[in-house]
């Protein structure tokens, strides 16, 4: 019997591994396979376990992330998907909410609907807001769709009625009568993959779980062969968007569930991170080379959300892409990272990305062709690089054609030095992130206030303190092993399942037995997932109202008391309601009654409680192995500033900003105001003295 | 370090930027009304202490922000700006000091940073009710229209002005949400103060003066740049609106010279005596927009963005209408201004420019209840009052090299909310939402189809609509040879036509039908990709005798384009 994990994370160009055994840890980066990506990851499995000197029937359990299903919708190459709807609205999907994403653009571009409108096939049926039949489902009509589903090669088939996730029994029927013609077609019903009201959400999430459901389904069945094959005998399971994990059968059901497990992963490492250093409230911080994501944090808990984009056509640009409604970690993604490209506007702006040089050919100081000026280029001329410990050394940064291209697009055309152009690209891709990351805070009710900035990935550490500083945070943290956070963050997540459901109720009138029934019931569907999973662990559940005053139209999330609910925890719970609603907002509005629009039930495998943390080492200076000269974003002075080795920082090791800590995949920047401590587990923690 | 500051100053008015984002963001999450929340019917903007705006969100209206942008100058005349303290709210709904309705609300909130006031935050947003006779066109003057509120203080150094409030919940059919809504608005204008606050510290800045002559000369200079790559003269265009009791004729003159693009509305039809006449500043504000999104879309809106632009709009034609003219639904005009800005434009820009859209929304209101139907009883029933609007939209006009947009909003930029989500606020059901085929105009880039709607009350009983429709007398109109968009049609299902304008009851068993426009057609459509027509033909869009007839495609049996036979329709050689 033995103890090892293995975390497996496809991302677009590689995919990383991570194994712990015994408090020990491996990690493994290899290309990722796009045509088979099974082939890279049994690549991947061979080359961990021969490192970590264990064989595949040594491996406790793997745990299971993919972009795959993002990628089969943003290239459109997923099953040949039809809808089949309420007769009347055989447009929703089209007509979206019938809005622009971007005023001022007469030649917007909106996302193609999964399903063409041939393959959008109504039926007649029609159930009112309470699920009651105003008009019984024409049986005949679904009949009379087989030979069309056949005729036009149907691969995959969603179901959405109008008021459906209501009254869920002429989808069901419907799906009877197709299944009993064509047994092998598989059928997404929009009441099962998301049962909340708002038609164009739901039927979109429906035939996107449509549309990559084959090529899920098949892909997970030959990479769970592939490593039955090798010999594992270890279960498999799958990362969810939502930040828990489940069971390949589950996946293969509900697959849409899976688009952003990635940076699912990212983020549960921040929340162990945070939960190991006892941080309550955090900002998530991961900044790579195309994009950087934040995602707040409290309670040792990523925030979720229930709604979600993918596909975006308008870069990065809210309301661009499909919408889909199931439960994820709620990040913000900003086309802003070290590859992003600066440039001058015609107002004699400098802006930043959302284009990225990529890897190939890269920023310009790669000299592999980069022909324009990237925030990894102005980093380098600013000094806050080492150019010699760039990506652990393995290729030398040109520092000439990173000046020559800043001087070139954005230099000479705002009569600034090379330098200050790079100063300016730096300030503006900081401030572009912090502004992203306000407005986040803003549309999820949150402060900065009191909160800890975690950073990770390539360029996080570097930019972290300025960035901490533009929204108003004093300390920052950046943990070890952040280069596969990810990875990572799926051994830590636990085997959960979140049931979301929609139940309408004013608290003037609320009905405790009904709730009951519905929490009831969604905790037994959440359970029967994560109990093959739980291999007996103990569970925990949580249950949440989503509420709002009547007529407003956010809701808050509300926890509920975890048993069933009797009259007399409703004042309770309304209370509970006012004190959440006037903290965000500072005061709760008089003489409003409040209705609640749906419940989310999620039962999860308890996660341990951590060690208690490391005593703090006794406090002593650090010393630097050099300096270098950087120019610092905020003053625009430029000094010698001392750099640390980190790896020769032992805890206790105290510093004062301005200063560097160098390390292979990334620089740590301690700004000016700032001072650092290495603290029990090895992590930089960084403080801003009172401004 | 000038040159330090010169980038801090670029850094700050992306600051601003984003500030009135938040505010926007803000007043979406704490609203009440669904016009606010759900169909983003909304604007947010920073000013300096002189009433010019700085920045506005990127989240709103365009006729908001640019009549918004006017009203701040009225708000300081009244309440001058050493008189204003920190806590205080400012508050209008004039049509002529804000933004050309009683149901819009401007908010307008002093900042102030040590001690000093350096700046100024307006929000403005659609309320769902304020009196009167309710969104519609039925009032013969303003005072009919609903409560009226000059410019007084909402708040007093932080102190609700309950006198103020206690009018407005007697004057609202929906109370709660009016005051709640003034609530939010108060809050989101607070939060912005707090968050310029905090950038002035960063930055070590006493106020806003510097920045403020930065972003006016750089946007002054991007406007200037754009209009001086413009071809000068002058260009004449004309739309036809329904009117309400007679048509209406919009006309302008266009010119472009060396102080910028100047427009004249002379020739224009006088006021209507229903609530369609439009306030002039906002005329402006969706003129301006029209020529904007054409000319300098870069550029962000702002004070000086729009310095290059003047309006010549005669008193006592329906874009100039004097108080009390009744304006309630100003929009069904004011939003066919782009379209003819365009039909200028074209002449000048004739690449740059789309066909006519549906243009005016097409939002039913609707009611019913003991107000249409009385008390009912014996075998009569009546549905609970219900009171409620969605915002829908036809198709948008072909653009260059694109097609128009299916039922879309275009100029205005708000949201329609879900059926589900209506049928759960009112007693009404919709049987039909969906495109409508063969609506487009056709062109080698072809408008936006429309979209059929049918509502019903609950149980099909009787109920009544507040018409506010446009565009079926006088269909969007193609350019270049491309079709016309297919006009509007208002009816009930029975098949009785209604009024385009007007309160009308839908009696008991009948429905309401409503066919919204499709989008004007771009270029010949013999000329258009066979492709794409045998695509819309397939998709039930296009009928295969209209691809034969208008686009003069050819289809195979089983669908895709025969090229040789569309070759020989077109009278062009066969493909090789």
């Amino acid at each position: 019997m033995t103890s090892a994990r293995l975390a497996v994370d496809i991302g677009g160009t590689f995919t990383d591994l991570a194994l712990e055994r015994d408090g020990r840890r491996t990690t493994v980066k290899v290309l990722t396979t796009p045509e088979a990506p099974e082939r890279g990851v049994m690549q991947g499995v061979r080359t961990i376990l021969h490192r970590a000197a264990l064989g595949v029937a040594d491996l406790a359990i793997v745990i299971h992330g993919t972009t795959l299903a993002t990628n089969a919708v943003i290239e459109r190459k997923g099953a040949r998907t039809a809808l089949v709807t309420t007769d009347g609205f055989r447009d929703v999907l089209a007509l979206r909410n019938e809005s622009r994403y971007d005023q001022y653009d007469l030649n917007l571009v909106l996302p193609e609907p999964l399903v063409p409108r041939h393959l959008r096939l109504p039926v007649p049926e029609r159930l009112d807001n309470q699920g009651r039949v105003l008009l019984p489902l024409d049986e005949g009509a679904v009949r009379a769709l087989v030979p069309v589903l056949q005729r036009e090669r149907v691969e995959s088939v969603a179901i959405g009625f109008i008021h459906g996730f209501v009254n869920p029994a002429h989808e069901r029927r419907a799906r009877d009568i197709l299944a009993a013609a064509l047994p092998d077609l598989p059928i997404t019903l929009a009441s099962d993959v998301s049962p909340e009201m708002r038609e164009w959400e739901r039927f979109s999430t429906a035939a996107a779980n449509a549309y990559v459901q084959p090529l899920m389904a098949r892909y997970l069945s030959r990479l769970e062969q592939e490593l039955r094959a090798e010999g594992m005998r270890a279960p498999l399971f799958l990362m969810l968007s939502g930040g828990g994990l489940t069971t390949v059968a589950t996946a293969c059901r509900f697959p849409i569930r899976l688009v952003e497990s990635g940076p699912a992963g990212g983020a549960i490492f921040s929340a162990h991170v945070a939960r190991e250093c006892g941080l309550d409230r955090v900002l998530s911080f991961d900044m790579g080379g195309t994009t950087a994501k934040v995602c707040l944090i409290d309670d040792f808990r990523p925030q979720t959300a229930r709604s979600f984009e993918v596909a975006r056509v308008g870069r990065f640009k809210k309301g661009s892409g499909l919408p889909l409604r199931i439960p994820v970690i709620e990040m913000v993604e900003i086309g802003a990272g070290g590859g992003s490209i600066a440039r001058v506007d015609a107002l004699g702006r400098i802006t930043v990305g959302p284009d990225s040089a990529g890897a190939d050919p890269g920023p310009a100081c790669y000299a592999r062709g980069g022909e324009h000026p990237t925030v990894t280029d102005a980093n380098l001329l600013l000094g806050r690089y080492e150019s010699r410990r760039f990506a652990g050394g393995r290729f030398n940064l040109d520092a000439e054609a990173a000046r020559a291209t800043l001087a070139a697009d954005i230099g000479d055309r705002l009569d600034l030095s090379a330098e200050m152009a790079a100063l300016g690209v730096i300030e503006m891709v900081d401030e572009t992130m912090a502004n992203a990351a306000r407005v986040h805070a803003i549309e999820s009710g949150k402060s900065y206030a009191g909160r800890t900035l975690i950073a990770f990935g390539g360029g996080g550490p570097v930019h972290a303190c300025r960035v901490a500083e533009k929204v108003g945070i004093h300390r920052v943290l950046v943990p070890s092993g952040a280069g596969v956070g990810s990875a990572i963050g799926f051994l830590r997540a636990p085997v959960g399942y979140e049931v979301v459901r929609s139940l309408y109720q004013r608290f003037s009138t609320f009905d405790v037995d009904a709730v009951n029934a519905l929490l009831d019931d969604m905790a037994a569907e959440a359970k029967s997932v994560v109990v093959q999973g739980s291999f007996g662990a103990a569970l925990h559940e949580t249950r949440v109202a989503y509420m709002r005053y009547v007529g407003q139209g956010h809701e808050i999330a509300v926890r509920l008391p975890p048993h069933r609910l009797t009259a007399s925890d409703v004042p309770a719970i309304r209370a509970a309601y006012d004190d959440e609603y006037t903290r965000f907002y500072n005061r709760p509005v008089p003489g409003s009654d409040v209705e609640i629009l749906s419940y989310a039930v999620s039962v999860a495998t308890v996660t341990d409680d951590e060690p208690p943390s490391p005593p703090d080492a006794v406090r002593h200076a650090a010393r630097p192995v050099r300096t270098q000269l950087v120019r610092d974003t905020a003053s625009g002075e430029q000094a010698e500033w001392p750099v640390f080795e980190r790896a020769a920082l032992t805890p206790g090791a105290v510093l004062q900003g301005p200063a560097i800590i160098a390390e292979d995949e990334t620089s740590t920047l301690v700004g000016p105001s700032w001072s650092a401590l290495i603290d029990g587990y090895g992590y930089i923690v960084l403080s801003r003295e009172a401004a | 370090m000038s040159a330090l500051r010169e980038i801090h100053r670029q850094v700050m008015w992306n600051r601003l930027i984003a500030v009135v984002e938040e505010q926007a963001q803000t007043m979406i999450r704490t609203a009440f009304s669904t016009t606010v929340r759900e169909a983003g019917d909304l604007s947010a903007g920073i000013f300096d202490v002189q009433g010019r705006m700085l920045a506005q969100a990127v989240t709103g209206t365009p006729g908001h922000v640019n009549s918004m942008m006017e009203s701040v100058g009225h708000f300081l005349a009244k309440f001058p700006a050493h008189t204003m303290q920190p806590g205080d709210h400012y508050i209008t709904n004039d049509p002529w000091l804000g933004t050309g309705h009683l149901h819009d609300l401007t908010v307008v909130t002093p900042a102030f940073h040590r001690g000093r006031m350096v700046g100024l935050f307006a929000n403005t947003a659609h309320v769902i009710d304020v009196g009167g006779l309710g969104f519609g066109p039925e009032g013969r003057s303003v005072f009919e229209e609903g409560l009226y509120i000059p410019i007084v203080k909402c708040f007093d150094r932080g102190q609700p002005n309950e006198t103020f409030f206690d009018f407005i919940r007697a004057g609202s059919r929906l109370p709660v949400e009016l005051e709640g809504d003034i609530f939010s608005l108060c809050a989101c204008n607070e939060e912005g103060a707090r968050r310029l606050a905090h950038m002035l510290d960063e930055f070590a800045l006493d106020g806003l003066d510097d920045l403020a002559d930065f972003i006016f000369a750089s946007s002054l200079r991007a406007t200037e740049a754009e209009i001086a790559k413009l071809p000068r003269g002058t260009w004449h265009a004309e739309l036809h609106s329904d009117g309400y009791e007679q048509p209406v004729t919009l006309r302008a003159a266009l010119s472009i010279d060396a102080d910028g693009i100047g427009v004249d509305f002379a020739g224009t039809s006088g006021l209507s005596q229903r609530g369609i006449n439009v306030p002039a500043a906002y005329c402006r504000a969706y003129a301006s927009f029209g020529i904007k999104v054409v000319v300098a879309p870069e550029v962000p809106n702002n004070w000086a963005s729009l310095q290059r632009f003047r309006f010549a709009i005669p008193e006592g034609c329906i874009l100039n209408a004097p108080r009390p003219y009744p304006v309630s639904v100003r929009h069904v005009i004011g939003q066919l201004l782009p379209d003819l800005m365009m039909g200028c434009l074209h002449q000048a820009l004739p690449d740059r420019v789309a066909a006519e859209g549906s243009s005016a929304l097409w939002n039913p209101p609707l009611r019913g209840g003991g107000a249409v139907s009385g008390q009912g009883g014996g075998n009569r029933r009546v549905p609970a009052d219900f009171e409620i609007i969605t915002f829908n939209s036809g198709g948008t006009g072909a653009r260059p090299a694109l097609d128009g947009l299916d039922g879309t909003a275009f100029p205005s930029g708000v949201r329609t909310m879900p059926v589900e989500a209506t049928e759960n606020a009112a007693p009404v059901v919709f049987w039909r939402k969906e495109l409508r085929p063969d609506s487009a105009g056709a062109g080698r880039t072809r408008g936006g189809f429309g979209q059929i709607m049918e509502i019903a009350a609950k149980d099909d009983l009787e109920f009544a609509v507040n018409a506010v429709f446009d565009r079926v007398a006088n269909p969007p109109r193609g350019r270049d040879g491309g079709g016309d968009g297919a006009a509007g049609a208002v009816a009930l299902k029975s098949g009785a036509r209604l009024r385009t304008k007007g309160f009308q009851i839908i009696p008991e068993g009948d429905r309401l039908r409503l066919d919204l426009p499709g989008g004007g057609g771009l270029g010949d459509p013999a000329t258009r990709d066979p492709a794409l027509v045998a695509r819309d033909v397939r998709d039930g869009l296009v009928s295969a005798a209209a691809a034969r007839r208008i686009y003069k495609v050819a289809l195979t049996a089983d669908g895709a384009p025969d090229l040789a036979a569309t070759a020989a329709l077109r009278g062009i050689p066969p493909p090789m």
